[in-house]
């Protein structure tokens, strides 16, 4: 039974790995992609790994969703004299030549898998109990591999960097992608007043309960950033200028209180980001309570998008 | 408990391969980016599958590995996003996307880029 139903997820997952690439619109290509992500999630379940499908499901296929539909509708033009460039029938068959010999390579690697196979949950299940947290992901994350998480936030940051340094000098500083009318009697409008709520409510458990059961800030600051983009885009709220302190203080605080703790370690502690005896709780919450937030604002404005509007005046043709 | 791993790594081994595929052969950039998104995706499921062979101490996989996957996806949206804005910002500058080094309806000012 449980394995007609790995086999049908298996099938669906690859049927629409295959869609993405031979839809003739990228736009649906995208859909299908979404759709991807979500059977992908349930392939996670599968694998025992809830926390990594509520990654999948908010972030690899909700907000990358997000981020290439929208790139999708504003490339549409760019569609049909693409199509004219087809690369060679000789490209085609090493391009088919390559994908096989990568898959046959990995399927041998799969089947050769050492038995049994090397694991460090023993390991983690010896050292939890100094962590205070019972979800042994949350332990890992903010315990055993914090420098990890320290410099993913960081490079979530950076990322939000990098697009923001794209903008041109008349949107420098300015609002984030194009300004959303508000139909107030729109489905839209509608929806987004019904489903935030819910959305936050939901967003705030799943972020509370990663302690102890699966869940966590990225999975929960990604919902809230959802939450926050399906006010954009229903024109209810606008996004923040770009420039403004308090923006930068609430996207800076997350990171710089993670570091603040990590140096902390070095004196009460011996080391960097190591947690005093019977501190490690505590501070823990700490952390995930400050990152929380500071995620949820960087991760929705690079969705948003590079500034476009409402620079700093006198930016431009100077 | 093996067979799903066994089979979901398999799965893992043609997502790639459809991945590196579509990367090779689709000329626009946008789907080159889905492209290597599935290529990564199936990456991590890789991953996740030997994550699920170090079963054990009670629980469904190893926790290192499927916390480094968390990472991992994070990061993945972290690119992608980057590469988005990136071509966004070409299309608005050039009014083209294409990577092609002579592109097909003029496009000088992609060229200047290079």
């Amino acid at each position: 039974m449980m394995l007609a139903l790995d086999l049908t997820l298996a099938a669906l997952v690859v049927v629409l790995a295959l869609w993405t690439v031979v839809a003739r619109q990228t736009f649906s290509a995208v859909v299908g992609f979404v759709a991807y992500g979500l059977v992908l999630a349930l392939v996670w379940v599968r694998l025992q790994a809830v926390d990594v499908a509520l990654t999948e499901a908010a972030l690899g296929s909700g907000l990358t969703g997000a981020l290439l539909l929208a790139a999708a509708t504003r490339l549409r033009k760019t569609e049909s004299p693409a199509r004219l460039e087809r690369p060679s029938r000789l490209i085609h068959s090493v391009a088919a030549l390559v994908a096989a010999g990568v898959t046959a390579a990995l399927a041998i690697a799969v089947l050769t898998l050492p038995n049994p196979a090397p694991t460090l949950a023993p390991d983690t299940a010896a050292n939890i109990e100094s962590t205070g947290v019972h979800n042994p992901l949350t332990a890992v994350l903010l315990a055993f591999r914090a420098m990890d998480t320290l410099l993913e936030a960081i490079v979530v940051l950076f990322a939000l960097i990098g697009v923001w340094s794209l903008a041109p000098d008349r949107a420098w500083g300015g609002r984030s992608g194009p300004h959303h009318p508000l139909d107030p009697d729109g489905i839209l409008a509608f929806l987004t007043r019904l489903l935030t709520p819910i959305g936050i409510i939901v967003a705030m458990y799943i972020f509370w309960i990663g302690a102890d059961d699966p869940g966590g800030k990225f999975q929960g600051a990604a919902l809230l950033a959802a939450m926050w983009l399906l006010t954009l885009y229903a024109g209810i709220s606008d996004a923040p200028r770009t420039h403004g302190w308090g923006l930068r203080l609430a996207l800076v605080a997350g990171p710089a209180v993670f570091i603040a703790i990590g140096f902390a370690g070095v004196i009460t502690a011996g080391a960097f980001l190591g947690y005093p005896e019977g501190l490690a709780k505590p501070l823990i919450v700490v952390i995930e309570w400050a990152l929380f937030p500071s995620l949820a604002v960087a991760l929705a404005l690079i969705v948003a998008g590079v500034p476009e509007r409402d620079g700093i005046p006198g930016r431009d043709g100077s | 408990m093996t067979d799903a791993a066994t089979l979901f790594g398999l799965c893992s081994a043609l997502l790639v391969g459809v991945g590196v595929y579509a990367l090779i052969v689709n000329p626009q950039p946008l789907r080159k980016l889905v492209a290597f998104n599935v290529v990564g995706s199936g990456v991590f499921l890789l991953f996740g599958a030997i994550a699920r062979r170090g079963a054990g101490a009670g629980w469904g996989g190893d926790p290192v590995p499927q916390a480094l996957l968390i990472t991992g996806l994070v990061v993945a949206f972290c690119a992608s996003a980057l590469a988005i804005a990136l071509l966004l910002r070409l299309f608005a500058e050039s009014g083209d996307a294409s990577l092609a080094p002579d592109p097909i309806p003029s496009a000088d000012a992609a060229a200047e880029d290079h």
